[in-house]
């Protein structure tokens, strides 16, 4: 272990702002890319529901048509 | 030779390959990054001229040396999308992209917060980093030309054109930064930065930094993995085993 | 089979009817040029009239310029062609398109850089060029412009069927150009030092002779993309 307390862990031999502000932009751009992987999944599976219960709604309707 | 790729032309062939191949990435790749980042940040000695500075080298070098890699991937999915007019290979250049982007932006960033202490300036005008420059308007070339198109078939084979023009030029502005910056040496903190970096680093700050580079690489193809399979899915939401993919998800 | 006209008629066809039809409109020919000679002369007025402070900044000011006014007139490459379907007539020739394309960028080169050419003394006066850089200006000038015509054309190939091509245009095509603004203006500095401008000069050549053997098939590949 490098540092002796977590305070000179934040600080890093006073080079803290320029050291965590690189992590930072690193973590958030991988993350953000992560994220936006998610969400469009998210908007396509309910694209996918959607789809289905129209399917179904048109099925539904050309039983009763038939009936 | 060949005959064993061409099934993964078919769209829902490379999704369940991808979906297999995911969990190989993504699990070793966040790892081995938790790994990394701790054993950079806590472990690793402190420099002996840069102090806790050069900590930064630990996701500098790895989203640098990936931006460039990630390139050369796009170029190969860009060259079957041109010559081979696989469709897949298409979507792969959209996958890629903005992955590709994203670590160049880093790179310049944490260059930039580098630079700072270590030269007394956000911005130096360093070969490497101006290459680096050029190689992130390259990249957002291409998510324009892409994004420019209504048809986004179009779209994605005038990106596999650009993509591959950007190829043959990138030796040739690498060289030509380069040359240019030894051209115009005013800059004796720029020399003696690179004068600093020579000599090959200690074994307990290199060994952390290859963990990186490889956790980079790994998360970054998970990325990638997930990214297609959305390009995928798509364009495919239609067909029923892509409803059925959708659908089955529990969550 | 042999063809029943020769390459070489084809491409005079081809040139002269280009020639033709620019002639017809002079006013896209003078303007690139025109904002060139007036981009220049803004920057004495925003930098200050200091002649060496002028001298040091004229091979970098001029390249600038050069490349910016070009990429003004640039569309016109295929613009019109695409518009009245010349282009498609072009693509099913019974000639290798790339020829076709090889004879486009010659007369476009024709066009921006002759004029340019003519006009470079003129520049460097304005900027006050040591007399011992217009000969590596001018000789920077007739191998960048080939570049500048072929890598455009690739660029205007790519984007001819989009309406709102102009800014997006320079983003693709500036990063390329960059080696060539690199090796043009240090020959132009290396000769006003005193210097042979040799070196950067040579290396200018090769990239001519890449861009011009290489683009004709670029060029092609992004018609068919953008001629559906």
């Amino acid at each position: 272990m490098q540092f002796d307390s977590f305070s000179s862990f934040i600080a890093m031999g006073g080079y803290g702002m320029y050291v965590w502000s690189s992590m930072l932009v690193t973590f958030i751009g991988l993350g953000a890319l992560a994220i936006e992987a998610k969400w469009v999944r998210r908007t396509l599976k309910r694209e996918a529901q959607a789809q289905q219960a129209r399917a179904q709604r048109i099925q539904r309707a050309k039983r009763a048509s038939t009936q | 030779m060949w005959r064993w790729l061409h099934p993964y032309a078919k769209p829902e062939a490379t999704y369940r390959l991808n979906q297999k191949l995911l969990p190989w990435f993504a699990v070793p790749g966040i790892l081995l990054l938790v790994i990394g980042m701790v054993w950079a940040l806590l472990f690793a000695p402190a420099d002996y001229q840069q102090g806790e500075s050069y900590r930064i080298i630990f996701v500098h070098v790895p989203a640098a040396f990936w931006s460039m890699g990630f390139y050369m991937g796009m170029a190969i999915a860009a060259l079957s999308a041109v010559v081979w007019q696989i469709r897949t290979a298409e979507w792969a250049i959209l996958a890629i992209a903005p992955i590709g982007a994203v670590l160049t932006f880093i790179s310049l960033f944490t260059g930039a917060v580098w630079g700072k202490p270590m030269w007394g300036t956000w911005w130096e005008w360093d070969a490497r980093l101006t290459a680096q420059l050029i190689l992130f308007f390259l990249y957002l070339g291409v998510l324009a030309l892409y994004a420019a198109f209504e048809d986004e078939r179009t779209g994605a084979k005038a990106a596999g054109i650009l993509t591959l023009i950007g190829t043959v030029n990138i030796p040739i502005i690498h060289y030509s930064v380069y040359w240019w910056n030894t051209l115009h040496q005013q800059s004796t903190i720029s020399k003696a930065i690179t004068r600093l970096e020579k000599p090959s680093m200690a074994p307990e700050m290199l060994w952390p930094l290859v963990v990186c580079i490889f956790a980079f690489m790994l998360v970054a193809s998970a990325l990638v993995l997930l990214r297609l399979n959305n390009e995928i899915l798509k364009r495919e939401v239609r067909r029923p085993w892509a409803q059925a993919e959708l659908l089955e998800e529990k969550h | 089979m042999t063809p029943a006209v020769s390459i070489r008629t084809h491409m005079k066809a081809l040139i002269q009817r280009d020639l033709r039809v620019a002639m017809r409109q002079r006013s896209d020919l003078l303007n690139p040029i025109i904002f060139l000679l007036v981009v220049v002369t803004l920057f004495p007025l925003g930098v200050g009239p200091e002649m060496n402070m002028l001298a040091r900044i004229a091979p970098g000011v001029i390249w600038v310029s050069a490349l910016l006014s070009a990429l003004l007139g640039l569309e016109r490459l295929f613009r019109d062609d695409f518009r009245d379907g010349a282009l498609e007539q072009m693509l099913l020739m019974p000639l290798a398109v790339e020829w076709a394309v090889l004879a486009k960028i010659a007369v476009h080169w024709l066009l921006t850089a002759v004029p340019l050419l003519v006009l470079a003394p003129l520049l460097a006066l304005l900027l006050n060029l040591p007399g011992e850089a217009w000969g590596a200006l001018w000789l920077s000038l007739l191998l960048g412009t080939p570049v500048l015509s072929s890598i455009g054309a690739v660029g205007v190939a790519l984007t001819v069927s989009l309406n709102k091509g102009g800014a997006l245009l320079s983003l693709l095509l500036l990063p390329l150009l960059i080696p060539l603004l690199i090796f043009a203006t240090a020959a132009v500095e290396t000769a006003a030092n005193g210097l042979s401008p040799a070196g950067p000069l040579a290396l200018m050549g090769a990239i001519t002779v890449l861009a011009v053997v290489l683009s004709p098939y670029a060029v092609h590949a992004a018609l068919r993309v953008s001629v559906n």
